[in-house]
């Protein structure tokens, strides 16, 4: 093999790992990513049965139901709509009535929203930017409130 | 009054860094050794101040000090004195202090351990630390300033967040700002080179010891956070591909490749621009994971209080930093002359191989953290990139790196013998597999990847423990202990990173067969979990200086036999009513029962999450010695900074060729 011929196999060869490691990139935000889905858009029918997504909002209060067996039945609203969830596991430690909550799952044939994971965050006054958005569009968003702590 | 000393010690320092930032860099440009030697006096003074101001911020905190906001915010007196402490930099800006101090501690470190740096070098590299050091000092002073009062003073503070009153938060912070900002001065050496244009072999030795130093700490800074997260958050998992983890994985990533590539530029003269461009690149990825966090643009659950203003501020000190070092890059790299050629089956190839898949594994990271904000931006719609993605991606990235390390860590310089080399290797090849057929056969039916990947893992480890063995035993028993401790440092660390390398490879592979139990118990009831069963005893209150909160009493049996009990417990802070979660944990050599438990409504039942975790513990222990082999490294006294000459005097015939 000549000089020339061996530092194409090697260019070729680095060629190779880039180019699978940008597909397999490609492939993975095209497959693999999850959307975000305010009760609003869910109930307008943008999301199909089956398909994984994140729906976040407000736990409406009064609605934590704790049944045998941990499973909890709660209701996720962005004010304007609300979507009732079913979720079986530990809540984590700043899952409360009235407070932000994104959680992780899918829809089934029926409409009926079981989540896999709700995701808990570090600090109770951190709300999570997706629902104060979901929260700002549909007009119910009261700046001050879960925006940070208060200034003195 | 004290308080006042810290804030005006801080406006010192930022005028003093300006002064540090012109001065020793125009005397490096003319070459002027009377200004360059301004360089290092001023870096030390610099240190001096930032750690008067920080001293102050902590007093404020020790004494409870709530005409301080930045007290009253994250304070309180119930507090116990070490979370008092270590609670100045829980927070926003006593953090940003934290990073503005390891800044200067390591200007400060640079100039006095500069002997054998030279003039031009010296001057240049401190005034680009000098720099950065003037950009945060002036984020700090001007967007979050810790020494802001409050009039008039509140009687109680608002105490400090329930989740970072742990020992972790004395520990993982520091350690992981040692790494992340460390790279600073591995930005300013490269910058400063590029300024000076001494880019060669000897500039890769100086940078050495500063790019261990960052690497050591971020590597343990980044195991700690794992494991605080795995036994703080009671979801039993020790990494979540959170944004915020994401941020310092990629420093790391690159960073690793920046120690493998340097040692090429520093044997053999090649790869340089190279280097240069990864010393770069590492800390612009720690301002960049520094934006992420403090300005909130990624949805994280590492939340800071998240101000618009700040990220902003941030944003243009990244652009200006990335900016203005690639502008430099680009108008020296063509002056930087490559140097040794290379066969591709050599030490240098498989360096090169790591720097490849390292690197393509950091872009893979920063494209899934990044994605979500730019899709955002572009179409508005909201998305999570989780774990699924980078397990897609990265997975298939690493295993063909893991197989390369053994091969590359014997492959000779400039040509090696890969036939040579997998023959040398026979005994350890046979031997993992060996042991992953006895593990496969243990655990039964499991995923296969998972068991490649064990494999992978005992591979690489006793490769790397074969590896010495052979070193030592070459010539027989008599003599192997002399020829031990007679190794070049340098060899023993390359042999226990990758040995560190193999046992987290393990750990990791070993979370694939894991038992879990997800279950309502009342006192009496008894779960399985395994070979080991977990019986609750009872459920009660118990009040802490500053937190109340409900414990439970499980037993632990193994078969009949009563191994240990645990008490888990559900804890409700005082002073921000948040509750936190206390997992009980027993250990068994390396593997550990874990149990978390939920809130308990009626007092009569108690909702738990219990796991059964084989090897767990191997996922740090696997870093700890990465850690552990880049001191030994680090003690190398042929390599050490201060002591060229002693080397080169040294007989050839006790430095085996590596």
């Amino acid at each position: 093999m000549t000089r020339k011929q061996k530092r194409l196999m090697i260019l070729g060869g680095f060629g190779l790992v880039l180019v699978s490691a940008l597909a397999m990139i490609l492939v993975g935000l095209r497959d693999q990513i999850v959307f975000f889905r305010s009760p609003s858009e869910v109930m307008a029918g943008k999301v199909k049965p089956g398909e994984a997504f994140r729906l976040g909002g407000l736990v409406e209060k009064g609605s934590v139901l704790r049944e045998p067996n941990q499973m909890v039945r709660f209701r996720v609203t962005d004010g304007s709509n609300a979507i009732a969830v079913t979720y079986r596991g530990l809540l984590p430690d700043l899952f409360r009535e009235g407070q932000g909550v994104v959680t992780e799952g899918r829809l089934d044939a029926s409409g009926a929203f079981t989540a896999s994971t709700v995701l808990a965050r570090h600090d109770e006054n951190y709300m999570p930017r997706e629902v104060a958005d979901a929260l700002k569009q549909q007009g119910h968003w009261q700046p001050g409130k879960g925006d940070g702590p208060p200034k003195p | 009054m004290i308080v006042e000393i810290g804030h005006y010690a801080l406006v010192l320092a930022l005028v003093l860094t300006l002064f540090q930032a012109t001065f020793p860099l125009w005397g490096a440009i003319r070459r002027d050794a009377a200004l360059v030697a301004l360089g290092p006096y001023a870096a030390i003074a610099q240190f001096l101040l930032i750690s008067v101001s920080f001293a102050a911020l902590t007093y404020a905190y020790l004494v409870s000090d709530f005409s301080v906001s930045n007290v009253y915010e994250n304070s309180h007196t119930l507090k116990p004195l070490i979370y008092k402490w270590s609670g100045v930099w829980g927070n926003h800006e006593g953090s940003m202090l934290l990073w503005v101090l390891i800044l200067a501690l390591f200007g400060a470190g640079v100039a006095v351990f500069s002997r054998n740096l030279p003039n031009d070098l010296l001057g240049a590299t401190l005034a680009v630390q000098a720099m950065i050091a003037a950009a945060f000092l002036a984020f700090v002073l001007f967007a979050s300033n810790p020494f802001l009062r409050l009039g008039p003073a509140p009687f109680e503070g608002r105490d400090l967040n329930p989740i970072l009153q742990d020992p972790g938060l004395a520990i993982h912070p520091p350690l992981l700002y040692l790494g992340y900002v460390g790279y600073s001065i591995v930005f300013s050496f490269a910058a400063g080179a590029l300024i000076v244009g001494r880019i060669d072999a000897a500039f890769a030795r100086m940078l050495r010891p500063w790019n261990l130093v960052a690497w050591i700490t971020l590597t343990l800074g980044i195991a700690m956070g794992s494991y605080w997260a795995y036994y703080e958050l009671g979801w039993g998992g020790y990494w979540f591909w959170d944004p915020v983890e994401n941020a310092s994985l990629m420093p790391w990533l690159t960073g690793t490749a920046l120690l493998h590539s340097a040692i090429v530029m520093e044997k053999r003269e090649a790869l340089k621009i190279w280097t240069i461009l990864l010393a770069i690149i590492t800390f612009s990825l720690s301002l960049l994971g520094t934006f992420l966090v403090r300005s909130g643009v990624l949805t994280s659950v590492h939340a800071f209080a998240v101000d618009p203003e700040r990220g902003l501020f941030i944003l243009i000190i990244l652009i200006a930093f990335i900016g203005g070092s690639f502008t430099l890059f680009a108008f020296r790299a063509r002056a930087m002359e490559s140097g040794g050629l290379f066969a591709p089956v050599s030490r240098e190839g498989a360096l090169v191989l790591n720097n490849l898949f390292l690197a393509v594994a950091a872009l893979a990271v920063l494209v899934g953290t990044l994605y979500p904000l730019a899709l955002e931006g572009v179409t508005g719609q909201k998305i999570s990139v989780g774990p699924p993605f980078f397990n897609l991606t990265i997975v298939p990235l690493m295993l063909p790196l893991f197989v390369a390390i053994p091969f590359g860590q014997r492959l000779a310089w400039k040509r090696g013998d890969l036939l040579g080399v997998a023959q040398r290797m026979v005994f350890a090849m046979g031997l993992s597999l060996l042991a992953t057929l006895v593990v496969a056969y243990h655990i039964g039916r499991g995923p296969a990847l998972a068991i490649i990947a064990i494999g992978l893992g005992i591979f690489i480890l006793l490769a790397s423990l074969d590896e010495i063995r052979e070193r030592v035993m070459r010539g027989g028993t008599a003599g192997a202990l002399h020829r031990l401790i007679g190794l070049p440092r340098t060899f023993l660390a390359t042999a226990l990173a990758h040995a560190g390398v193999g046992i987290m490879v393990i750990g990791i592979a070993f979370t694939a067969f894991e038992k879990e139990a997800i279950v309502s118990m009342k006192p009496g009831e008894t779960v399985k979990l395994g070979e080991y069963s977990l019986t609750l005893r009872g459920i009660a209150p118990y009040s802490g200086p500053n937190y109340t909160s409900t414990v439970a009493h499980f037993v632990v049996h193994d078969g009949t036999r009563q191994v240990a009990e645990l008490r888990p417990a559900k804890r409700v802070y005082i002073g921000r009513q948040m509750p936190t979660s206390e997992v009980g944990r027993h250990r068994v050599g390396f593997s550990e029962v874990y149990v978390a438990i939920g809130e308990t409504s009626d007092g009569n039942h108690v909702d738990l999450r219990a796991y059964w975790k084989p090897f767990v513990t191997l996922i740090w222990i696997g870093p700890v010695l990465m850690a552990l082999a880049g001191l030994l490294s680090l003690s190398d006294r042929r390599l050490r900074v201060g002591a060229p000459r002693v080397a080169a005097r040294r007989p050839e015939r006790l430095e085996p060729a590596e």
